[in-house]
């Protein structure tokens, strides 16, 4: 029961978390893009069960929910959103750098593609020096579009690296669907497979399952047989960035669209969660994240701006 | 007290190699990768015998993915390792644009300086001999754009492997930037294990008339001209800048202040080269000052042809950098600049031969 309860706390957290932003998003004192990831917090959920302290993780644009799974500081990502000097980044980077060094969430990036090699890198790492740890690398189906992910794909299995590719295929590059990016039959996880790396495929909205998945995987990878790859099938409820709805823009069918919203992982969890005692544990959980919430953004409206000179003097090491 | 050692005589090549040699054996954390570094060629000799002290753990061949190589380089800093990515050819470098501009440069800056980011990227840099339009690039033009960068052109052995050393030994991503035309230049280099701090220039030569700011390989080329022009009654400072990020701007005002003119040389398209640069930076430093030349020798606007005969002009060498500064004195025709051509012609002449 805890699994299902873990799971349970940590996808309604950042559920919760990104409904706030979006709640305030209006109030233009978040002024930098946000990408949510209300509706594909599963995969988040099962890393945030796996990965362990001392490993690594490398995200996206879309990081919040990766961020907080690592175990990185509420307050100090909300005030990153306000663009406050308390934000874990200083302010300088928002909601599309976020970092927090002492959880190892080591970056996230704007870029598509970008960070990809950075986690493998930090494989890399490890095995050099040979800290028993994991790197994982979060990234998107259509990073799977640019070259860097192919040249780093296979570096991590020509060199067995540590490294558990972690793919959120929500089926949208911003309104572009699988359609016209890549051929009907070529599967991210086949892809990633014939290039050697051990790869497998699950539906992403399925909690449960994603951790049974990424347990094994991560066990693999941390056994020393190379790199790994998860496809999540999953579904971004809102636009591609920004706080709303966009199914008025008629991207995605009303069928896709009814089908993803049956399926929604924190309602499907939910339903395991109906005992008196489960409906208490819930509820309480909820108002504690409520306080948390509440005192975070309260915190990042109270703090101040960086300075220019705070900006510029922390660009080299001295 | 042990004497000194006598100063030994090593290329440039020979340098590098050294220094990174050093710098692996004080420091574990220092791993080598690249194309050839472990081929018989050894990166023009400069990887020679690395692997077989360091093992291939910490000197290995890749695959040919310059963006991804140049961001494993980033991971592997994060995870406190001090890379070393050597190209072979710049031009490839180019490949890495993004992994170099918005992970390396910034990996620190972006995430409100929670990280170091210690690493170093050799770009060598093809000259002449047909190398043409993809082979004979340099960027660091492009790169004294990009904050969070650190960009250093040695011109001789001792600078090359101290700046090496200090390369690798300096918490930021340094672009370590190496004219093959010149790998082979044979200078002293002390037994020490003195560092040159990076961003400071270095008087290479003393004179009243005129400056001449160069790096790399437009070091020994203005030195040349220099020797050629004292014959013509004009006395040239040489300041060699050692690196284009940070520029020692100080050091060249301390030079404009007691010549007559300056001019800059750079191994770059003229438009928008650091050159270019320099020259604005110099006069908005001294707006006052009245009655100096100042001068810029550089590339022409145009690629690198492949036909010998097309490029015979296409560089600045001791040719035009003496008659730039002959006309800037209005001295041709005179009876000193014949002094200085003859001597010009006897400068010891020594031309990069291909291949490669």
């Amino acid at each position: 029961m805890s699994e299902i309860r873990d799971l349970f706390r940590q996808m309604l957290r950042i559920r919760m978390v990104e409904e706030a932003i979006a709640d305030r998003y209006k109030e233009q004192e978040m002024r930098c893009p946000v990408h949510l990831s209300i509706g594909q917090e599963g995969p988040a959920a099962a890393f945030s069960l796996v990965a362990s302290k001392r490993d690594y993780a490398v995200s996206t644009h879309r990081a919040h929910a990766h961020y907080l799974a690592k175990g990185g500081d509420l307050k100090a990502m909300v005030a990153e959103l306000y663009g406050k000097v308390t934000g874990c980044s200083k302010g300088i980077g928002g909601s599309m750098h976020l970092a927090d060094k002492a959880v190892g969430f080591m970056g996230s990036s704007a870029i598509v593609g970008n960070s990809i090699p950075v986690g493998v890198g930090l494989g890399l790492s490890i095995q050099i020096r040979q800290t028993n740890a994991l790197s994982w690398v979060f990234l998107g189906d259509a990073a799977t579009e640019e070259g860097v992910y192919y040249e780093s794909v296979n570096f991590s299995v020509l060199k067995k690296l540590p490294v558990l590719f972690m793919c959120e295929n929500n089926g949208f590059s911003v309104y572009s669907d699988e359609s016209v990016r890549r051929p009907p039959n070529q599967k991210i996880f086949e892809v990633a497979e014939f290039l050697g790396c051990k790869a497998t495929q699950v539906d992403g909205n399925n909690p449960t399952e994603s951790h049974r998945v990424v347990s094994e995987m991560a066990d693999y990878v941390r056994s020393g047989g190379g790199p790994g790859l998860i496809e999540f099938h999953t579904f971004r409820l809102r636009e591609h960035c920004g706080p709303n709805f966009d199914d008025h823009l008629d991207y995605r069918s009303p069928e896709y669209l009814a089908r993803w919203r049956d399926s929604d992982p924190i309602s499907l969890l939910g339903e395991q969660l109906q005992s008196a005692s489960d409906a208490a544990w819930a509820s309480s959980v909820r108002e504690a994240i409520e306080v948390e919430i509440d005192d975070a953004f309260a915190a990042a409206a109270a703090a101040r701006y960086p300075t220019s000179e705070e900006c510029a003097e922390v660009l080299y090491a001295k | 007290m042990p004497s000194e050692p006598e100063p030994r005589n090593l290329s440039i090549a020979e340098a590098i190699r050294e220094g990174t040699a050093e710098a692996m054996r004080e420091n574990e954390s220092v791993i080598l990768y690249g194309l050839g570094v472990n081929d018989p060629g050894r990166v023009f000799g400069t990887t020679a015998g690395l692997v077989e002290e360091f093992g291939k753990e910490r000197v290995f061949e890749v695959p040919t993915s310059e963006n991804a190589l140049t961001g494993i380089a980033v991971g592997a800093a994060l995870g406190g390792l001090r890379p070393i990515v050597t190209h072979q050819r710049a031009d490839f470098f180019y490949l890495a644009m993004d992994q170099l501009v918005n992970s390396a440069a910034k990996w620190r800056y972006m995430y409100g300086g929670q990280f170091t980011v210690p690493l170093v990227f050799r770009l060598i840099v093809g000259k002449g001999w047909g190398q043409g339009p993809t082979h004979s690039q340099t960027m660091h033009s492009w790169l004294v754009n990009v904050p969070g960068l650190k960009v250093v052109c040695p011109s001789n052995s001792s600078d090359a492997k101290r700046l090496m050393k200090a390369s690798i030994e300096d918490d930021n991503p340094v672009v370590f930037i190496e004219d093959r035309s010149i790998h082979g230049e044979v200078s002293k280099v002390l037994a020490d294990d003195r560092r040159t701090v990076l961003g400071k220039a270095r008087v290479a030569r003393d004179g009243v008339d005129v400056s001449i700011f160069a790096v790399g390989a437009l070091v020994p080329e203005a030195l040349k001209a220099a020797h050629a022009l004292d014959a013509a009654g004009v006395s040239s400072e040489v300041i060699d800048l050692r690196t284009v990020k940070p520029i020692d701007l100080d050091a060249l005002l301390v030079s404009v202040d007691k010549t007559r003119g300056f001019l800059v040389l750079d191994n770059a398209h003229s438009s928008g080269s650091f050159g270019e640069n320099l020259v604005g930076r110099i006069n908005s430093a001294r707006p006052s000052r009245s009655g100096g030349f100042f001068r810029l020798l550089a590339w022409p606007d145009f690629p690198q042809p492949t036909s010998a005969g097309a490029m015979s002009t296409y560089y600045p060498d001791k040719q035009k950098i003496f008659s730039e500064v002959i006309e800037a004195f209005g001295l041709e025709g005179s009876k000193e600049s014949e002094a200085g051509r003859i001597a010009l012609g006897e400068a010891a002449q020594k031309d990069y031969a291909g291949p490669f």
